[in-house]
């Protein structure tokens, strides 16, 4: 770029050129193909031939695909939001659910059981699994133990949730190790923390992969010790992807039922302390849309809207951190 | 990564740059915390051999009395206590395995039309973020919506089906509401966005030198994807298949809102169903003695497949991947 100032006429005697080009330009000079053993039709669009044909074909299932593909998101959200959306009123969020068959009511226990339970399970899994993506990023990248390790967060990975409520059934609701209490809200959170847990690795250790080694080098080369070069400049460098996936873990386990239903169980109550039963608000939505009852039914939907508005407000929130640190 | 070495021992006494040993606490404190993250790491191991565990002792008084028969015999009968899960073994993998094959050709081609440049990048980039949006959406969520709305939606579909075709085996019972159709459906939405995210990203990673030479000798859009982009993709894609049969092999809760929890045998795909997690959900609250340890046997069955498919997945991925 010239500064205009100085260089102004210059910059009009470049300009002479490209306003020629232009006016060439609108007329080309064209080649004429009249050998006789060269067909010019063959160099020209023919929408009827067979590969032509088929392309279009393609595309339009191609299309269609896409199509089908993103109707099931449009048709639940907008279901959950008219069915949903109309039941919200204050009440619903300070009340107990009603008796079976009874109007009225609302969610209030089921949404402070949720937060509750969430909020045990990320206590658990988020330094679990930042420390332990420490270790497979900062101090043992290639050994046989971490392989070992990042294998085994695979598998947990691909356990499916309810094997995670099988789990915590048999060795803490079973077992009545905590204080004889069967089914708790403890119990629900460390099923949750099970399936958070691999997530929270993984983004962790991926995260940190991505810090440059020269940071590492600079930290040490001004004499921080290893503890401090991690904790003080590569976590922090690695912040948004592990918050992206924290976030992610979080809305996936707020919105999970399945290890839930024989851990936490579920509760008419407000919630009574850790280590018993809690309602959390997927549960809710379970219980209440197989009963056979209209006002539980609309519990449900109500209970949907307001999860699906969290869950989807949590996605949001971690692609705005992923767009923040692109800038 | 590992520590830069010592320089303490190289340096003399009077070097400028000499170093003193680091303090004690300094050391202890690098020490500890090296520790402490591995015994976290270590945790992670040590949960999934608890699960397995924790699972099989459960599941031993079962194996003990119904041995492999349990896999073969079809009669759930808590009444009588005697227990065998090829109602919810074999509604797990019709279930699953059908989802796919609905599934994949959806995946694929969706992945196909955002990543070709189709259509214009903003409408792309709207098409991907939905259906990353509907992973998104709590299978309970998506559970109630099959009950209220797809199900009745979808039943004169299923009549329709079972008058035409309800000669053949699989169509051969009347659809009235809950029943296996409907849990394939809702499960073909449920891994829909696990096939096309992870095709997608396969299909981008396809150097772009590929589409250049194909183009360059004449070929149309479709004749390249078929031809050398899809191929080149292939290990990653079939890789995401294999996870997404592995979810929806473990998926339960909208499952079992929508399968109707039938613990008798039917071939058909319009009768009500089970599967191994659907089962699992529905019985485990109430269960006591040995229908629990038939119940974690049956877990043990799942954890089974789905960890083999996981792991042939990662070793397709690894083993099948072309070298550019």
């Amino acid at each position: 770029m010239l500064p205009n100032g100085l260089y102004g006429d210059l910059v009009f005697v470049i300009e002479i050129p490209s306003v020629l080009l232009l006016l060439m330009s609108l007329q080309p000079p064209t080649v004429q193909l009249t050998s006789p053993h060269f067909d010019r039709g063959s160099l020209e669009f023919n929408p009827s031939l067979l590969r032509n044909r088929f392309n279009s074909l393609s595309t339009t299932i191609a299309g269609l695909f896409a199509t089908i593909a993103v109707l099931p998101l449009l048709l639940v959200l907008v279901y959950v939001l008219i069915k949903g959306g109309s039941l919200i009123t204050p009440s619903l969020f300070t009340q107990l659910p009603p008796a079976p068959g009874l109007e009225g009511g609302g969610i209030g226990n089921a949404m402070v059981g949720t937060v509750v339970v969430t909020l045990i399970a990320s206590l658990l899994a988020i330094p679990i699994g930042v420390g332990g993506g420490i270790y497979l990023s900062e101090y043992n990248r290639q050994g046989r133990f971490a392989q070992l390790v990042r294998f085994a967060n695979d598998v947990l990975a691909g356990v499916p949730s309810i094997i995670s409520g099988v789990f915590v059934y048999g060795l803490i609701v079973a077992t009545r190790i905590f204080f004889g209490q069967s089914y708790s809200a403890v119990a629900g959170g460390i099923a949750l923390a099970v399936l958070m847990l691999p997530t929270v690795i993984k983004t962790t250790d991926e995260g940190l992969k991505l810090v440059p080694q020269e940071l590492r080098w600079g930290a040490y080369g001004v004499g921080a010790s290893q503890v401090v070069t991690i904790l003080r400049v590569v976590l922090p460098a690695a912040l948004t992807p592990i918050a992206t996936g924290i976030v992610l873990a979080i809305a996936r386990a707020a919105g999970e039922t399945a290890p839930l239903i024989f851990t936490a169980l579920f509760s008419q109550f407000w919630p009574e302390g850790l280590f018993n039963p809690i309602a959390s608000m997927s549960v809710l939505i379970y219980n209440f849309a197989i009963m056979p009852y209209a006002p539980q039914n609309q519990l449900a939907w109500a209970a949907s809207f307001v999860l699906v508005l969290m869950i989807l407000a949590a996605n949001l929130l971690a692609r705005w951190i992923t767009r923040l640190s692109r800038r | 990564m590992t520590r830069p070495p010592s320089l303490s021992s190289a340096s003399s006494p009077d070097d400028l740059y000499s170093l003193r040993r680091r303090p004690l606490l300094d050391r202890l404190l690098d020490r500890g915390f090296r520790t402490l993250t591995m015994l976290l790491a270590g945790l992670v191991a040590t949960l999934l051999l608890g699960i397995l565990i924790t699972v099989f002792s459960g599941a031993r008084e079962a194996i003990a009395s119904f041995g492999l028969g349990f896999l073969t015999s079809s009669g759930w009968d808590p009444v009588n206590n005697t227990y065998g899960a090829f109602t919810a073994i074999y509604g797990t993998l019709v279930s699953s395995l059908l989802a796919l094959v609905l599934a994949v050709p959806l995946g694929v081609g969706t992945a196909i039309f955002i990543t070709e440049d189709i259509i214009p990048r903003p409408a792309r980039e709207a098409i991907g973020l939905m259906v990353e949006l509907l992973a998104a959406i709590p299978s309970v969520v998506l559970g109630l919506w099959a009950i209220f709305v797809m199900e009745p939606a979808l039943r004169p579909a299923l009549q329709l089906l079972h008058r035409l075709l309800g000669w053949f085996p699989l169509f051969s019972s009347q659809p009235q509401g809950p029943g296996m159709a409907p849990a394939i459906l809702i499960l073909v939405v449920m891994i829909l966005p696990i096939i096309t995210a992870i095709s997608r990203d396969a299909l981008l990673q396809v150097p772009i030198e590929l589409r250049l030479g194909a183009y360059g000798v004449g070929t149309t859009r479709w004749g390249a994807i078929f031809n050398i982009i899809l191929p080149a993709a292939i290990s990653a894609i079939i890789g995401g298949v294999m996870l997404a049969l592995g979810r929806a092999m473990g998926e339960t809760m909208a499952v079992t809102m929508i399968i109707g929890n039938s613990l008798n045998f039917s071939p058909s795909l319009l009768a009500p169903g089970n599967t191994i997690s659907s089962m699992l959900a529905n019985q485990f609250g109430e269960a006591d003695g040995i229908q629990v340890s038939a119940l974690m046997y049956a877990a043990l069955i799942l954890m089974v497949l789905t960890f083999t498919v996981n792991v042939a997945a990662q070793w397709i991925v690894r083993r099948l991947s072309l070298r550019y």
